[in-house]
C-alpha cells in the first residue's frame, strides 16, 4: 500500500511536468493554430539555463529560477518575432516542420554549449522527505505538484479576469474577428509564445530535481507531452493537465507492475500504446474541443 | 518559350507535355544507364542510394505532397519492409514473394494506424504515426530472436532467379524499379484516385462536396505510401547488408520528410532532387567541417544543426523546394526579359479554428 501511494505521487509529479509542457503546446495552438514541436526542447533550454546559473554562477536558487523563467520568456518572444511570425498563414504542416527543425537546432546548440552528459542541480529541498503514517513522500515530488496547482490557478485567473487573457481567448477563437474588434493580434501571438516558453521553463525547472537533464531529454518528453495534449483533447488547457497526469501514472505503474513480470520494458512504449488506444476509442480526447467542420 | 497546342482532351493528362520533354527524359534515362560504365563503385553505390531514397520519397510524397497528410513515422515502414523481407529471405522464401509480402504488411499496418487518426485533423495523424514508429522501434530492438536486436541482422545477398547480383547489377535493378515506381505513381496521380488525393489536399470540404469519401481516400493514400516505403525498405536492406534498429529511428523519419520538403512538395521530380540532396549532404557537411576551424568543425552536433537549419531555411524562403526553384529559374529564362517577380508570390491566409467554444 505504501508503495502504491509513493508511486501515485511520483506518477502525478512526473505527469505534472508532462502536463506543463502540454499546456505550452495548447497555449500556442490555441492562439495561433500552430503546433509547436520544439516545446520540449524549449523546456530543456530553460532547465540548462537554471543549471548554469546555480552550478556555475552560484546564484541563489529562487533568484536563478525567476531569472531563468524571464530569460525563457524573452527567448519565446524572440523565436516568435524572428521565425514563427513569418510562418503565420502558412500551412500547418510547414509550421510543424519549422518547429521540428527548430528542435534540431536547439538540441544541437545545447549539446555544443553544455555537452551531452546528464546534469542536475541541488535544490533547497533535494533529499528532504515528508512522512504521513508509513508513507514517505519526497519533497521534490510535492513541490512539483504544488507548483503546478498554483500555476494552473494563476493561468485560469489570467484567462478569466485579465484584459490580455480575454484578448488571447478571442484571438484563439477567430483571428480575423479579433483584428476587427481592435485586438493587437500580433502582440497577443507574441505574448502567447513568451508565456508558453516561460511555462516550459517552469516545467524544466521542476523536472530538474526529479531527473537529470541532457540535450535530448526534450525530444522524448515533448512527444509524451504531445500525447498528453491529445489524450486530454487538443486545445483544452485542463485537458492537457489531466492528460499529462494520466500519462505519468500509466508510465510509472506499467514500469512497476508490468515490466518485471514480462522480462522487457514496456513502460517506455506504454504512453504510445495508450495514445493509439485513445485515438481508436475516443479520438476527440477527454475534454473534446474539436468538432467536425461543417459547410 | 514553347506553347502546346492541345487538340484533344487527353493532352491535358498526358504523362509528358510534348515530345521535347519526352526526349529530355529519355536522354536522362540513357545517361543514367551509362553511368556505371565510366564511374567508380563509390558513385555507383551513392546513386543506388539515391534511387532507393527516391522510392521511399515517392511513397512519402504521395502522402505529404499530394494528399496533404503528415507522417512523422515513415521510418517504421522502411523498418517493417526491410526486416520482413530479410527475415523471409532467411527462411528460404524467394524474393519475388517476400517483397510483395513485406509491402502488404506495411500497407495493412499503415491502414490500421492511420484509420483511427484520420477521423481527426492532420496533427493527430502525425502523432499517431510517431507513436507507431516508437512502438515498432522498440519491438525491433527487443524481439532479438527474430530481428537480431541491437546486434544487427545480416541480410542475404540479392538474387534474381538464382543469380546473385553484384553491385552493378543491383544498380540496374534499383534503377528499373525506380523507373517503374515513378511511372506507376505518375499514372496514379493523373487517374481519378490521384485527383481525389489532390482534391483532399486542397480542400477537404470541397472534396467531400464532389463526392469523395474522405477517410477512404486518405486511408488509401496512406496504404500506397506505406507500401512504397516498405518496398524501398526491402531494397535498402540489400544495399546496407546489415540491419540495425537505430537505422530506422525518428531521425530517419525526419530525414525522409526533409527529402520531400527540400525536393519540393507536390512534384515527383522533386523527390529525385531531394534524394540527391540528402545523399550528398553528409559528404557536404564533411567537406565543410574541414574548412571550419577545428574548434567548430569537430563539434558533434554540427550535423543535426545543419539539418534543422536547412529545414527552416527552405520552409521560410523556398517552400516549394529545389523543384520550385528550378521551375522559377526555367521560367525566368524562357520569358527573359519579361519575368515578373510576383509570379510565384505566396498567398497569405487567416486561420479560422475548427474548435468550438
Amino acid at each position: 500500500m505504501e508503495t502504491f501511494f509513493q508511486l501515485l505521487l511520483s506518477g502525478i509529479a512526473q505527469g505534472c511536468v508532462y502536463g506543463l509542457v502540454a499546456i505550452g503546446f495548447v497555449l500556442i495552438y490555441k492562439a495561433t493554430e500552430m503546433v509547436n514541436f520544439a516545446q520540449g526542447d524549449i523546456m530543456m533550454i530553460g532547465a540548462f539555463i537554471t543549471i548554469t546559473l546555480i552550478n556555475h554562477l552560484h546564484w541563489n536558487y529562487f533568484l536563478a529560477v525567476v531569472t531563468a523563467i524571464a530569460v525563457m520568456g524573452l527567448v519565446g518572444l524572440t523565436l516568435e518575432r524572428g521565425l514563427l511570425r513569418r510562418m503565420i498563414g502558412e500551412s500547418p504542416f510547414a509550421v510543424l516542420m519549422v518547429t521540428i527543425g527548430l528542435g534540431f537546432v536547439l538540441r544541437s546548440v545545447a549539446g555544443m554549449i553544455w555537452g551531452h552528459n546528464p546534469r542536475s542541480i541541488v535544490t533547497p529541498y533535494t533529499e528532504h522527505t515528508l512522512q504521513f503514517g508509513a508513507v514517505v513522500f519526497p519533497v521534490a515530488d510535492l513541490v512539483v505538484v504544488a507548483a503546478t496547482v498554483v500555476l494552473c490557478g494563476l493561468t485560469f485567473l489570467f484567462f478569466r479576469y485579465t484584459r490580455f487573457g480575454i484578448a488571447m481567448q478571442a484571438t484563439s477563437q477567430n483571428q480575423l474577428a479579433a483584428y476587427y474588434v481592435g485586438i493587437p493580434v500580433k502582440r497577443v501571438v507574441a505574448a502567447s509564445w513568451a508565456l508558453a516558453a516561460a511555462i516550459a521553463a517552469i516545467a524544466g525547472i521542476l523536472l530538474l530535481p526529479l531527473k537529470s537533464v541532457y540535450p535530448e531529454v526534450g525530444l522524448i518528453l515533448g512527444i509524451k507531452a504531445f500525447a498528453a495534449a491529445i489524450v486530454g483533447g487538443f486545445g483544452s488547457l485542463p485537458g492537457a493537465m489531466v492528460g499529462g497526469i494520466a500519462i505519468g501514472l500509466v508510465e510509472i505503474f506499467t514500469k512497476y507492475w508490468v515490466d518485471g513480470r514480462i522480462g522487457f520494458s514496456v513502460s517506455e512504449t506504454s504512453v504510445y500504446i495508450l495514445l493509439l488506444v485513445m485515438l481508436i476509442v475516443r479520438p476527440s480526447g477527454l475534454f473534446a474541443s474539436l468538432q467536425k467542420k461543417k459547410v | 518559350m514553347r506553347f502546346v497546342l492541345k487538340t484533344n482532351y487527353h493532352r491535358d493528362v498526358d504523362l509528358f507535355r510534348d515530345k521535347v520533354q519526352l526526349s529530355w527524359y529519355a536522354t536522362l534515362f540513357l545517361f543514367v544507364l551509362c553511368i556505371p560504365i565510366f564511374s567508380g563503385t563509390y558513385v555507383e553505390s551513392q546513386l543506388t542510394l539515391v534511387f532507393l531514397w527516391s522510392i521511399a520519397g515517392a511513397g512519402l510524397m504521395i502522402l505529404v505532397g499530394y494528399t496533404g497528410l503528415i507522417s512523422l513515422g515513415h521510418a517504421a515502414f522502411l523498418s517493417v519492409g526491410a526486416y520482413t523481407h530479410a527475415v523471409l529471405l532467411d527462411l528460404g522464401v524467394p524474393p519475388y514473394l517476400s517483397i510483395p509480402l513485406a509491402m502488404s504488411l506495411c500497407s495493412v499496418l499503415g491502414v490500421i494506424v492511420s484509420v483511427a487518426a484520420l477521423r481527426m485533423t492532420g496533427i493527430y495523424l502525425a502523432i499517431a504515426t510517431l507513436a507507431f514508429a516508437m512502438i515498432v522501434e522498440k519491438i525491433v530492438k527487443n524481439w532479438s530472436a527474430v530481428t537480431g536486436g541491437n546486434a544487427g541482422f545480416k541480410v542475404p545477398p540479392p538474387e534474381v532467379l538464382g543469380w546473385e547480383l553484384n553491385s552493378t547489377a543491383y544498380y540496374y535493378l534499383c534503377l528499373l524499379i525506380l523507373a517503374l515506381v515513378m511511372l506507376c505513381v505518375s499514372n496514379l496521380l493523373r487517374a481519378p484516385t490521384g485527383r481525389a488525393f489532390i482534391a483532399v489536399r486542397d480542400s477537404e470540404v470541397s472534396a467531400q462536396a464532389t463526392g469523395i469519401n474522405l477517410i477512404k481516400t486518405k486511408a488509401l493514400a496512406f496504404a500506397i505510401s506505406a507500401a512504397l516505403t516498405g518496398l524501398a525498405g526491402t531494397l535498402l536492406a540489400h544495399q546496407w547488408h546489415y540491419l540495425f534498429p537505430d537505422s530506422f529511428s525518428m531521425i530517419t523519419s525526419i530525414k525522409l520528410l526533409m527529402l520531400v520538403i527540400i525536393g519540393g512538395l507536390g512534384s515527383m521530380s522533386g523527390v529525385v532532387f531531394g534524394a540527391i540532396f540528402m545523399t550528398l549532404l553528409p559528404d557536404g557537411i564533411a567537406t565543410v567541417r574541414e574548412w571550419l576551424p577545428d574548434s567548430i568543425g569537430n563539434l558533434p552536433g554540427l550535423e543535426p544543426f545543419t539539418f534543422g537549419l536547412l529545414l527552416i531555411v527552405f520552409l521560410v524562403f523556398e517552400p516549394l523546394g529545389i523543384n520550385g526553384r528550378w521551375q522559377k529559374i526555367r521560367l525566368f529564362f524562357s520569358r527573359f526579359p519579361l519575368y515578373r517577380n510576383k509570379t510565384f508570390r505566396r498567398q497569405k491566409s487567416f486561420l479560422r479554428t475548427e474548435r468550438v467554444h
